[in-house]
C-alpha cells in the first residue's frame, strides 16, 4: 500500500495581511504548513501504523509542489512520520488548481499509490479543488471532506463519513481511490485501520514532530522533479481581478435578551 | 494554530545561530506548549505540582531528551536548541512549570557526564521518558553556593551508603524518583565531596513541601535524610570528587536560569504590548500615549541586548568553551532585564496586572528566584571578579 500525502506552504495565517498593488505582499511572509494537509498526513499516518507492533501497513510519501529550495514544510511532515517525499520544482503560485492536480496526478501514476490523501483545501486561497480535480485526472471513486475512515484492507475498500449539511454521509469506496479530509479526521477515534485495535485513543490534533524525528527527517529520501519532467506545463487559467482586505468588524453590542437580539437581527441585521 | 506574533521585534529565523531544524523544535514546543501546558497550568499553579502525566506527554515528543546522549534515549542538540526550547515553554508564562518538568535538566547532566555505565542505563532512560522525575540537591538550610562547606554526610556501611543530613529548597523535591544528592564523604572542604543518586524510595528519606512567593506548580520541598540507604552504585563518579561536577553543573544551570529570564521578559513584552493595543483610557489606546511606547521600546532594548549575550555566550559554549565570567555576568544580566520588564509589564497593565491570573502578575512574583536560584547576584558578582582577576 502507498499513500500519497498532497502538502502544501501557506503564508502565515496569523500574520497581517500586507498588499502590493492588487496583491497580497507575500514578500516577507513566515511560510507554514497548510492545516488541514497536517491533517492529511495524520491521517495517512494513523492508517501505516499498527500501534502496539512495528510493522508498518503502508508507505507514506508526501509530495509538495514548490521551490525546492523552500520546502520546510516537507522537511516537517517527514519529522511527523511520513517515509519519504517527492517534490515538484515550480513556482506554485503563479499555477492554477488544474495544474497542480496534473502534477499530483502524475507523481501517483508514477509512484504507483493506490491512496492520494488531501486536506480539504489549503488556508490561504481556500480553493477546495485540487483532490478532486485529481480524481478525475486520474478516474478514480472520490470522498471529499472525510471525518471518518475506516479501512478494510480484506475488502481493500475505505469507509468514509461525510460531513454533510443534513448530517453524516457514509460512503464505501474500492482502492485506488481519492480522499480529502476535514478537521474532524484527527479526532481520537476517527482513523480505523484493521490492525490497531479498534478502541485505540489517539491524541486529539494531529501529532507534533518529536525531536528524534526532527533529527531524522534531513536523512530521509526526497525525489525532486519538474513539471516538465512529469509532462506538465505549468500554467494558469485564472486571472485575478482585484484584492482587497476584507473590511474591518464593527464593533458589537451586548443585549438584555433574547427577544432584543431577535428584534435587532429583523431590524438592524435584517438576516431574519 | 500559533497567536499572533506580528509584535515579536526580533525574527529569530533570521538570525545567523537558528538553522531549520531549530525552527521545527520551537513550532513542536511551542504546539506543545499550546495544547497540553496552557489550558491547565492555571489550575497546576493552584494544585502546587505538575501532573505526572505532562512529564509523560514531555517525553513522548523528545523535550526531556535534548541534550542528553542517544544510547540512552536522548536526542542531540546545541545551546541553540536548549534556549529555543526553553524560552517557547516560557510562552505559558509560568517559571515553576520549565523549573519542574526540566528540574533533570540539572539533576541529570552529572549523571550523563560521569555517571557508570549501569547508573546510566539505570536512571537516564526512565526520566527521559518522563516515567521517573530527577532533581539536583545541593543547597543545605545552612548554605547553597557555599558547596565545599556543605554538612550533609555519607559514610560506607557495606555495599551501601548511609547519609544523614537535610536538603533544602529543592525544585522537583516532593515528587523526584531520583535525586543528585551533594554530600560530604571525606574529610572538610571541597576535596570531601561526592554526588550520590537517591532513589525516592530510600528508606530514611522524607519530604515536607515549601510554600514559596513564586513558581507555585513547582513541589520544592525540604529532605530530610536520616540514616538513609543508597547503594554504592548510585555513586556519580569517583569518590570525594564530586566538587569539580558541581561546579561545573552550576554554569549549565545559570546559563539555563539567563534563559527563562530572557523567555519570560520576551513574555513580558508580548503580553504589555497586546494589552497597550488593546486598551483605551481617555478615549486612545493605550500604546498611542508616547510614555508608553518609551516603556515597551526600554523593554525590547534590554531584550534584545540580553539575548545577543546569551547567544554570543552559547556559541563559544557549542565550541567547547565555558566562560564562568561571562556566564556569571549573563545571569545578572538576564534577571536585571527580567525585573525590569515584569516592573514595566504589571504597570502598563495597571489593576489587570495585579489580578491573579494575568500572566504578568505570575512573573513578577518569580523574578527573585531567578536572580538568587544557582547562585545569587551577589555571589554572581564575586565570582566574575575573581575569574577576571580583579
Amino acid at each position: 500500500m502507498k499513500i500519497l500525502v498532497t502538502v502544501k506552504r501557506i503564508p502565515d495565517p496569523d500574520e497581517s495581511l500586507k498588499f502590493a498593488g492588487n496583491a497580497i505582499d507575500t514578500s516577507s511572509s513566515k511560510w507554514v504548513a497548510n492545516a488541514f494537509d497536517e491533517y492529511a498526513v495524520e491521517t495517512a499516518l494513523r492508517m501505516a501504523e499498527h500501534i502496539g507492533n512495528k510493522d508498518r501497513l503502508a508507505e507514506v510519501i508526501v509530495c509538495s509542489v514548490c521551490p525546492k529550495d523552500k520546502r520546510q514544510h516537507v522537511t516537517q511532515f517527514l519529522a511527523m512520520g511520513a517515509d519519504r517525499g517527492v517534490i515538484v520544482d515550480a513556482d506554485e503560485t503563479a499555477m492554477d488548481s488544474q495544474t497542480v492536480a496534473k502534477l499530483v496526478a502524475e507523481v501517483f501514476r508514477r509512484e504507483g499509490c493506490d491512496l492520494l490523501v488531501s486536506g480539504k483545501l489549503s488556508q490561504d486561497s481556500e480553493g477546495n479543488e485540487v483532490a478532486q480535480r485529481a480524481a478525475g485526472l486520474l478516474d478514480l471513486p472520490q470522498a471529499s471532506f472525510a471525518a471518518t475512515l475506516r479501512w478494510d484492507r480484506g475488502a481493500n475498500a475505505l469507509t468514509v463519513g461525510r460531513e454533510v449539511d443534513d448530517g453524516v454521509e457514509t460512503k464505501t469506496i474500492p482502492l485506488p481511490a481519492v480522499v480529502s479530509v476535514d478537521l474532524r479526521i484527527v479526532l481520537p477515534h476517527s482513523v480505523k485501520n484493521g490492525a490497531t485495535a479498534d478502541d485505540h485513543k489517539y491524541s486529539d490534533g494531529a501529532r507534533l514532530a518529536s525531536l528524534r524525528g526532527i533529527t531524522m527527517a534531513k536523512r530521509k529520501k526526497v525525489d525532486v522533479h519538474t513539471p516538465a519532467a512529469l509532462g506538465v506545463t505549468p500554467s494558469s487559467h485564472v486571472a485575478v481581478a482585484g484584492v482587497t482586505a476584507p473590511e474591518k468588524r464593527a464593533a458589537g453590542q451586548i443585549v438584555d435578551s433574547a427577544q432584543t437580539l431577535v428584534n435587532k437581527l429583523i431590524t438592524e441585521a435584517k438576516v431574519l | 494554530m500559533g497567536a499572533r506574533c506580528y509584535h515579536r521585534f526580533v525574527p529569530a529565523p533570521r538570525s545567523p545561530y537558528y538553522t531549520e531544524d531549530h525552527e521545527a523544535l520551537r513550532s513542536t514546543v511551542r504546539r506543545f506548549v499550546e495544547r497540553e501546558v496552557v489550558p491547565h497550568i492555571d489550575q497546576w499553579e493552584r494544585d502546587g505540582a505538575l501532573p505526572r502525566a505532562l512529564y509523560l506527554a514531555a517525553g513522548e515528543i523528545g523535550l526531556l531528551g535534548l541534550g542528553f546522549p542517544e544510547e540512552y534515549g536522548g536526542t542531540p542538540g546545541d545551546q541553540f536548541a536548549q534556549f529555543v526550547a526553553t524560552e517557547e515553554l516560557c510562552r505559558a508564562g509560568s517559571g515553576g512549570l520549565v523549573a519542574s518538568l526540566m528540574s533533570h535538566g540539572i539533576g541529570m547532566p552529572p549523571v550523563a557526564r560521569l555517571g557508570s555505565p549501569q547508573l546510566k542505563a539505570q536512571v537516564l532512560p526512565p526520566v527521559l521518558r518522563g516515567e521517573k522525575i530527577a532533581a539536583l540537591a545541593i543547597t543545605e538550610p545552612s548554605g547553597g553556593s557555599d558547596v565545599a562547606n556543605l554538612r550533609t554526610r555519607a559514610r560506607l556501611d557495606g555495599d551501601h551508603w548511609v547519609v544523614d543530613g537535610s536538603k533544602t529548597l529543592i525544585t522537583s523535591g516532593m515528587q523526584a524518583d531520583y535525586i543528585t544528592t551533594a554530600v560530604r564523604t571525606g574529610g572538610e572542604g571541597m576535596e570531601g565531596v561526592s554526588l550520590l543518586v537517591i532513589p525516592g524510595d530510600a528508606p530514611g528519606l522524607s519530604r515536607t513541601p515549601l510554600q514559596k512567593m513564586g513558581w507555585w506548580c513547582s513541589d520544592t520541598a525540604t529532605l530530610y535524610f536520616e540514616d538513609c540507604r543508597v547503594p554504592v552504585g548510585n555513586l556519580v563518579g569517583m569518590v570525594n570528587q564530586g566538587f569539580a561536577a558541581i561546579m561545573s553543573n552550576f554554569n549549565g544551570e545559570r546559563l539555563g536560569i539567563a534563559a527563562v529570564a530572557i523567555g519570560m521578559a520576551q513574555v513580558c513584552y508580548d503580553e504589555a504590548v497586546a494589552y497597550a493595543r488593546q486598551r483605551e483610557t481617555f478615549g486612545r489606546p493605550l500604546i498611542t500615549r508616547q510614555v508608553i511606547r518609551h516603556k515597551l521600546v526600554d523593554m525590547a532594548q534590554d531584550i534584545g541586548a540580553t539575548r545577543a549575550y546569551l547567544e554570543a555566550i552559547a556559541w563559544r559554549v557549542d565550541r567547547g568553551q565555558w566562560p564562568i565570567a561571562e556566564v556569571c555576568m549573563l545571569k545578572n544580566q538576564a534577571t536585571q532585564c527580567l525585573e525590569h520588564c515584569a516592573k514595566e509589564a504589571v504597570q502598563i497593565l495597571g489593576g489587570a496586572g495585579y489580578v491573579l491570573g494575568a500572566k504578568v502578575e505570575r512573573i513578577y512574583r518569580e523574578t527573585k528566584v531567578l536572580s538568587i536560584g544557582g547562585g545569587a547576584e551577589e555571589i554572581m558578582k564575586d565570582l566574575a571578579s575573581r575569574q577576571l582577576g580583579l
